[in-house]
């Protein structure tokens, strides 16, 4: 019971971080038809601040948040100099396809050199806000701890916090306008190019926060986010790509997925069945468990 | 402040779709552009409205000029464009899509202003706010893209199509509104129908496009009138 | 014979040879380079057939190239089966395991096919240190033998690696090319422009996709069995994530709608690692700028094929020379 207890509550941390990736990946999707996967990269370097600025200061809070606007700030650079050229000049060819992923991977290694240039290749570490340590239920120890519901908590509002500039603000309308609907939004007056830059910047902060969350529990390298980023998008997938809140959702039964695995099958299937799964739910559920109407062949 | 379209010429790759146009909307009327299936109608607006590039030629909405810069910077002047098809984003509710049109004038308050305009204009859509737009009828829908467009206070409206696909009651009820807000307020109305009847009946003026050239232009009764349009343009 | 294909064949003959003669004039380290060209050149391939032919993406071919070199080693370590042998079974499982990838992969599209073929490349090698009959992460070790006694004393080992693998990839050229050519690699190409046509003529697009990427899968495989055969270990770490992307880059750089550039994507990927050590010897060798330099520079030269010249030089130079003869 205790193991069961503790199984859902691992996953459901876990699994809020890979949603945070995950939605850093959707809102690019939806607004750039891009798949990011120079995210990994951008939230590695963020984290990377963050490891920086937590080693001089000690504080973990300061460091998240430099992690977060260097996240925004990267995830606005990518978009303003990389992804509109690359829409101006790509219009053609069997390369159409494929060019803005290409591109995007290409970024991801060049972030990666910068990253093990300026920091190293050997491992690094950010000590957690809170101890790391199983929380003590009378005599027994949950491998689930204080640092594990911290996470829990700052994913939720940060979840939150992009609820309220979804729903309530002008911004959020912008933002969702440009992304459903281009054209109408401009024939509204909406300047969707910029808004698109701000909804990079929103996504690149997310990676950012994901990072950062999930680097206490493991070690911070070159591409120690690599695993998180293919998290992330089968999260992204599960939730149907479309929706933020199928990002959430999906992030979640991916999170309780693995460690479901992780804690009863073993841990060395852990990835197989997060793969196996993908395809399984990319065969049967095309659309993603969440509802979306749209075709895969967007 | 009037419309002025001046030798006006736009290509889709190797194809002329309009042909060195040229013609004048004066302020507070309403013009109907008609013609058949691939007559540039559809283009002409969406290159008023930045959309499309153009070839050459001029097109100007007062000191404003229509060919330069993008589609939302035209909205910024006046000039709001209601696509073909029901232009509504079907994800979003019908408050939002409303609210949509007037974001870019940042009060909060002359848009409540708008929209009580526009809800008086369309009640059904005052009934439906808070559905999303994909529930709506086609009619319905039509409503919501004209209000959209309406919320952002134009001063000229291009309006494609708006009869597309719709029963022809409400066809008529779409009309008759238009008609409205031209009498009602300051907006001048520049309205392409495939519709021919339809639209000269409230149009002050009427071009008719063929080939991207115009074939004729006149007061919108004159043309009803006329024998030879009659046959090649209305169908009796 | 049809005329066309004796060209092509005695094209392909007087080809080899002059790599043979080639072999015979360069050093050692050319030699080995020379393999890497060559396996590069299957790899690449195998994208190109992919992508320009089918219109599909693959980020994973590395993990592709690591069944096949595993499927190579294991052949040779646990059934003692004679390496030629061990590569056609390679290409034949990577070619199979790449058509039941290619049956789910021909229902996704764009994002859903990256994504997918991204996790595998990242998941699937180092699944081989769960299995202990994989080696682990020390891998398996994989020895094709000395060259044959009738080459002479002076035939070193690198020598045979190159001959290996340029024999191969004159004869899967050889093969592709007449492919392509044929009515089937014609059909092929539509599906990258217009599946819808191509369903109406006739053809089932669904399973032409599916048989581009168990070919292609079939030639990732053969290229990884190469691959292992030049560095003697088959190891989850032969197969990293930046190899995939190398091999992308290189088709990148190639040209994905033609086979022509492949050798130009092969050659830049061999010279990188070169180019990346003289400059880290110029500024003075670290470990820093050694151990990330290759990856920057493939990277910025991934980034900058896809910006300024996005359909590989050799379709720009077409473009061209079409240009030219258009316009009189």
């Amino acid at each position: 019971m205790l193991k069961l207890i503790n199984t859902i509550l691992i996953g459901l941390s876990t699994g809020a971080i890979y949603s945070l990736m995950s939605i850093s990946l959707v809102l690019v999707w939806r607004s750039t038809r891009v798949i990011n996967f120079a995210q990994a990269g951008q939230a590695v370097f963020s984290t990377y601040i963050a490891y920086e600025v937590a080693l001089r200061t000690g504080n973990f809070w300061l460091a998240l948040l430099c992690a977060v606007l260097s996240g925004a700030i990267l995830g606005a650079f990518v978009d303003f100099f990389f992804m509109r050229t690359l829409f101006k000049r790509v219009t053609s060819g069997p390369i159409r396809a494929i060019a803005p992923v290409v591109a995007t991977l290409g970024l991801l290694g060049i972030i990666r050199s910068a990253v093990g240039y300026i920091w190293g290749v050997e491992v690094k570490s950010i000590p957690a806000p809170a101890s790391t340590d199983g929380i003590k239920i009378g005599s027994d120890v949950l491998p689930f701890s204080t640092y594990d519901a911290l996470v829990l908590l700052i994913v939720f509002v940060v979840l939150m916090i992009l609820t309220f500039i979804f729903q309530r603000t002008t911004l959020g309308l912008s933002l969702k306008a440009s992304a459903f609907s281009p054209e109408i939004a401009r024939l509204s007056g909406v300047r969707v190019d910029l808004t698109r830059t701000v909804g990079w910047a929103i996504a690149g902060a997310c990676g950012a926060i994901a990072g950062v969350l999930a680097t206490p529990n493991s070690l911070l390298s070159p591409n120690s986010l690599d695993i998180l980023l293919v998290l992330g998008f089968a999260a992204a997938v599960i939730g149907g790509l479309e929706s933020m809140l199928g990002a959430v959702v999906g992030g979640l039964i991916l999170g309780l997925g693995v460690t479901f695995i992780a804690n009863y099958v073993g841990s060395t299937l852990v990835f197989l069945s997060a793969f196996v799964f993908l395809i399984i739910i990319l065969l049967v559920r095309p659309s993603g468990i969440i509802s979306g109407k749209r075709s895969r062949n967007a | 402040m009037s419309l002025v379209i001046r030798n006006l010429t736009v290509d889709h790759g190797a194809i002329r779709a309009i042909n060195n146009l040229s013609f004048i909307v004066e302020k507070r009327r309403l013009t109907a552009v008609i013609g058949a299936n691939g007559a540039g109608k559809s283009t002409l607006l969406r290159t008023l409205s930045g959309l499309n590039p153009a070839t050459s030629g001029k097109a100007s909405w007062g000191d404003h000029n229509l060919l330069k810069g993008k589609a939302e910077k035209h909205v910024r002047n006046g000039v709001s464009h209601v696509s073909e098809g029901k232009s509504v984003i079907p994800e979003l509710t019908v408050e939002e899509n409303l609210e949509l049109g007037a974001l870019w004038r940042g009060s909060k308050k002359e848009a409540e202003a708008t929209k009580k305009y526009v809800l008086e204009l369309f009640p059904r859509l005052g009934e439906r706010l808070k559905q999303r737009a994909d529930t709506l009828s086609g009619g319905e829908r039509q409503m919501l893209a004209i209000g959209r467009s309406l919320m952002s206070k134009p001063e000229l409206l291009l309006l494609d199509e708006p009869s597309l696909g719709l029963a022809p009651l409400v066809v008529e009820q779409i009309f008759q509104t238009i008609r409205d807000v031209v009498n009602s307020s300051s907006v001048t109305v520049l309205l392409v129908e495939q519709n021919a009847m339809g639209a000269l009946k409230i149009a002050d003026i009427g071009v008719v496009l063929n080939l991207g050239s115009i074939a004729a232009i006149g007061p919108a009764a004159d043309l009803i009138a006329d024998p030879a349009i009659r046959a090649a343009y209305l169908g009796f | 014979m049809p005329k066309k294909l004796k060209t092509r064949l005695s094209l392909f003959i007087l080809l080899g040879w002059a790599l043979l003669l080639l072999g015979d004039r360069v050093d050692e380290l050319r030699v080995y380079q020379g393999a890497s060209i060559a396996i590069y050149a299957i790899a690449i391939g195998s994208i190109v057939l992919l992508t320009g032919y089918s219109g599909q993406i693959s980020l994973g071919h590395g993990a592709l190239m690591a069944v096949g070199g595993y499927v190579a080693a294991l052949a040779s370590v646990e059934f003692g089966i004679p390496f030629w042998a061990g590569f056609i079974l390679a290409a034949l499982i990577s070619g199979i395991f790449g058509g039941l990838l290619g049956i789910a992969a021909a229902r996704l599209s764009g994002p859903y096919l990256a994504g997918t073929t991204l996790a595998l490349a990242v998941g699937l090698p180092s699944l081989a240190n769960q299995f202990p009959i994989l080696g682990g992460e020390q891998g398996l070790y994989f020895d094709i033998g000395m060259p044959p006694q009738q080459l002479g004393e002076s035939f070193t080992q690198y020598k045979w690696f190159y001959w290996i693998a340029a024999l191969a990839a004159l004869i899967v050229f050889f093969l592709l090319s007449n492919l392509l050519s044929s009515r089937y690699g014609r059909t092929w190409r539509g599906i990258g422009s217009n599946e819808t046509a191509i369903a109406l003529s006739g053809s089932n697009p669904q399973r032409l996709k599916i048989v581009a990427f168990a070919l292609s899968s079939a030639l990732a495989g053969l290229s990884g069995a190469l691959l292992v055969m030049t560095i003697s270990t088959a190891s989850p770490s032969a197969f990293p994530l930046a190899l995939s992307l190398s091999v992308v880059t290189g088709a990148v750089i190639a040209g994905v709608s033609s086979l022509k550039g492949v050798i130009f994507g092969s050659v830049i990927l061999v010279a990188i690692p070169e180019i990346a050590d003289a400059i880290s010897h110029r500024v003075g060798d670290t470990l820093r700028i050694s151990s990330t330099l290759p990856g920057l520079l493939i990277s910025i030269l991934l980034v900058f094929a896809v910006l300024v010249t996005p359909n590989g030089p050799g379709e720009n130079l077409r473009h061209l020379l079409h240009k030219g003869k258009s316009h009189k």
